[in-house]
């Protein structure tokens, strides 16, 4: 290879780093002040990009100067900041004390409204932005031409990060943001008002993103799909340098972008695998990234964030439960649609209940559940495409293809706690889901696979909806007793305090881990019998809007009860199937929905059912 | 008798289930240091806490300056001119000095001479040399000094000041003693959690004595140190 080669490798992964380092550095600040992880951030970036594709072209009518350019782009900033604002005042602000896991579901209810709002204003067609004059000609460095307009981008990212340190060391609001991220409680009894305080955190993190995604739109053209894309690699970014550290964003920023320039060379297919693997080796050498400071305990959630105490069914219960096994029973007396739909909530039922295993049992947050459904439902799968094996055996081995993978991504995982723990989970997710995508020869990539059907005797749908009962009972009923046995009072007592656990001399990580482990094995049960009821796979099944809904139905049912997050299920999924194909605005309305949860409802449905049992009669 | 400042009457608080105050009463004469002094678990950090608002309190009124403060926001309370000097000092160490000083700024009452670093450095001259450096490259005693100064910045009415002396060296927590004389000279009123007799006795004019979230004994500093009986039910570990 040649030097010139190499070296515009090397600065097209500086422009890149200095692109992600504008969206990332606001992500980072917004975090370090309000202590919320935000999915929005990346609608956000989004906004930005489509408001100046429309406004830019619009300025540069006038005239087609680089300074209209620049201050369309600007204005898409502040204007992005603005809808920061909104959000801060209308959401955030009620939302700062709930358990880290609502917060963030609520702001991911934002990304999902926001999605549609963009579709209902701009189109689903991608929107192609103008390029920036004065700078589309292309600069010669030595023999290779790099376009001018990448060799501006790298200046911007410490042009950003100049400015950034200016606003925290040389303003008072600067100054007490980066006191509010250390201890917000204390600059509160200093006399600052911290709702002002965390409506300007908003402004300055939404503007940024705003400000990266008007940025990009030389580069890329505006699609809806940028939100999601975007918002993996910020949190990589923001994870790998310490939450709340802008220079650590910036230095994970460089990393990650000569990562990717030079990683394409070597290993074209996957450089977001390395790209998270990074992050993962990262995090286990530095938990809190390389930058970060360990989370201040002070000004934690307040609600009991899990099952308290297990208890055997009372008599209500009971009778709920014969109901609901009846109702299994009988649905295929009913139409053909309601059985497809039974057994949709069976298996997702399974995948709720595992998920709840860890998060309201074990306080693991898992934010990538959906890598477990969705690799047992590949493995399943490819059992039956490629090595031609029959369906009893595929379903066997779902389980212990995503137990196995559990293992090994659990081992990393359980090595850390709170929020640095969730983001490992979407790490892996996102591992996973781009080794699936991009993996064309063996898992179709985008389009997945066809031809998973079940074996001759349980092809009738509802021969298979009993086969998916038995299995999916079973694995509740055995998952259930886990949760009453020491195994799961040890995963509660490490949920509640890791220390004190550690010093009656439970060893924490090893029963997290094996408590990872099952709930992956589990979840993957309920993916192999996915794949048999769809018959067929496809990347989405380890996508983050389904580890999503998966938490939505622990959210709906109520993490702090056994069996709520079942009903869960049932309700979210009856609710979805229902309604998708009735309204163009689904999102929308799922999105309402999650955050119209959060606020109200916060114990979800077991908690309502609880607390009308509760009342006198 | 002197204005009363602050005034609690029957407040409750505690954690959880877990009930601590049980209907504090106290006041706090403007310009006078007080000292509230028990056992560990007495209730002193939460009672200062729940006045402060860090502690929502469960019942009974605090009126500070002729207004009824319970239930509002910590900042609000703070904008009224009621200080607060937390035990663990909660420095922010990622800060430097003059930038801790400058979070805890509010402007001044009229009539009042504001807060400068310039004018706490005379109080606190170690501060002085060390303004530009990180707060987390300070010493214990240098911390306590700069958590006292950084809520003088504010320019209080009235300080509410938890354990200044926990863990000090003595030659530091003599320092601190002259700190809260200068606070009182400045006209400042001082509601001071202690466990060291010797201390609020250099400092306090009264003590009260809090057990088990009710104040059971108050009167003059002199009278408490001439009261071994008192001393012994409710100070002596």
């Amino acid at each position: 290879m040649e030097w010139d080669f190499l070296l515009v490798q090397a600065l097209s992964g500086l422009a890149s780093a200095s692109s992600l380092f504008v969206i990332a550095s606001g992500l980072t600040i917004v975090f370090g002040v309000t202590r919320i992880v935000n999915f929005a951030h990346g609608s956000f970036y989004m906004l930005g990009a489509y408001i100046a594709v429309t406004i830019v072209p619009w300025l540069l009518e006038f005239d087609r100067s680089p300074w209209l350019f620049f201050v369309g782009v600007l204005a898409s900033a502040l204007a992005v900041g603005v809808l920061g604002v909104v959000m801060e005042v209308t959401l955030l602000r009620r939302i700062y004390r709930v358990p880290e896991l609502f917060q963030l579901l609520a702001t991911f209810g934002v990304v999902l409204i926001v999605q549609d709002l963009v579709l209902l204003v701009w189109g689903p067609v991608d929107i192609t932005g103008p390029r920036a004059p004065g700078l589309r000609h292309g600069i010669f460095i030595f023999d290779q031409r790099f376009p001018a307009y990448e060799l501006f981008l790298i200046f911007v990212g410490p042009a950003v990060l100049g400015l950034l340190w200016l606003l925290m060391h040389r303003t008072r609001f600067g100054v007490l943001i980066r006191a509010a991220t250390q201890d917000r409680e204390m600059v509160g009894a200093l006399g600052v008002n911290q709702a002002m305080l965390f409506t300007g955190t908003l402004f300055l993190g939404a503007a940024l993103a705003g400000l990266g995604g008007a940025l990009q739109i030389p580069r890329v053209s505006a699609n809806p799909q940028m939100d999601l894309s975007i918002i993996a690699e910020a949190f990589v970014v923001t994870v790998i340098g310490g939450m709340g550290s802008v220079p650590g964003a910036f230095l994970a920023a460089l990393l990650i972008g000569q990562l990717q320039a030079f990683g394409v060379l070597v290993f074209p297919k996957i450089t977001l695998v390395l790209v998270f693997l990074l992050m993962a080796v990262v995090l286990v050498i530095k938990p809190w990234g390389l930058l970060g400071k360990p989370e201040a305990a002070a000004g934690r959630a307040v609600l009991p964030e899990g099952i308290i105490d297990p208890r055997p069914l009372d008599r209500a219960s009971q009778g709920l439960i014969l109901v609901a096994l009846a109702a299994v029973l009988a649905l295929p007396l009913l139409d053909a649609y309601a059985v497809k739909v039974g057994t949709e909530v069976l298996i997702l039922a399974l995948a709720a209940f595992s998920l709840n295993f860890l998060v309201g049992n074990g306080g693991i947050v898992s934010f990538g559940h959906a890598a477990y459904f969705g690799l047992g439902a590949y493995g399943a799968g490819l059992l039956v495409t490629k090595a031609g094996l029959p369906m009893e055996p595929a379903l066997l081995a779902a389980p212990l293809v995503a137990a196995a993978f559990a293992a090994l991504f659990g081992f990393f995982v359980v090595r850390l706690s709170g929020i640095y723990l969730a983001m490992l989970t979407l790490a892996f997710a996102q591992i996973a889901y781009a080794v699936v995508f991009q993996w064309v020869e063996v898992t179709g990539g985008d389009n997945g696979l066809v031809g998973v059907w079940p074996s001759r005797w349980a092809a009738s749908r509802e021969t298979y909806h009993y086969l998916v009962a038995a299995c999916c009972v079973l694995a509740i009923v055995a998952l259930r007793r886990v949760v009453h046995a020491p195994f799961g009072a040890t995963l509660r007592a490490a949920r509640d305090s890791v220390q004190r656990a550690d010093a009656i001399g439970v060893d924490v990580r090893t029963h997290r881990w094996l408590g990872f482990t099952l709930a992956g094995g589990a979840a993957g049960l309920a993916g192999g019998l996915y794949a048999f009821s769809k018959g067929s796979i496809d990347p989405t099944l380890l996508g983050i809007p389904m580890s999503v809904d998966f938490l939505s139905m622990l959210l709906l049912g109520g993490i702090q009860s056994v069996l709520g997050p079942i009903a869960g299920a049932a309700v979210f999924h009856a609710v979805k199937d229902f309604f998708m194909p009735l309204t163009d605005h689904w999102r929308l309305f799922l999105g309402l929905s999650i955050i119209g949860m959060v606020l109200v409802f916060p114990r979800g449905l077991a908690g309502a059912w609880a607390g009308l049992r509760r009342r006198p009669a | 008798m002197a204005e009363r400042v602050l005034e609690v009457a029957g407040l409750r608080a505690g954690y959880g289930p877990a009930e601590v105050l049980f209907g504090v009463d106290l006041h706090l004469a403007r310009g006078e240091v007080a000292a509230l002094m028990g056992r560990n678990g007495a209730g002193k950090s939460t009672t200062l806490k729940a006045i402060m608002g860090l502690l929502a309190p469960r019942g009974g009124s605090v009126r500070f300056a002729g207004a009824e403060i319970a239930g509002l926001a910590p900042f609000r309370i703070a904008r009224l001119g009621l200080g607060y000097v937390p035990e663990e000092r909660r420095i922010f160490t990622e800060l430097t000095v003059a930038e801790n000083l400058e979070v805890g700024r509010r402007g001044a009452a009229a009539g009042r001479t504001p807060w400068t670093p310039e004018r706490l450095f005379s109080i606190f001259p170690n501060l002085a040399e060390m303004r530009h450096r990180r707060a987390s490259a300070m010493s214990g005693g240098e911390q306590q000094m700069l958590t006292i100064a950084r809520t003088l910045m504010g320019n209080p009415e009235a300080v509410l000041l938890d354990e200044p002396s926990e863990g000090l060296a003595p030659v530091i927590v003599e320092q601190m003693a002259e700190a809260v004389l200068r606070m009182k000279q400045e006209g400042i009123a001082v509601l001071l959690s202690e466990q060291n007799l010797d201390f609020a006795a250099a400092v306090a004019d009264r003590a009260l004595i809090l057990e088990k979230g009710e104040v059971r004994w108050q009167g003059g500093m002199d009278d408490l140190e001439a009261d071994e009986d008192v001393r012994r039910a409710f100070l002596t570990v």
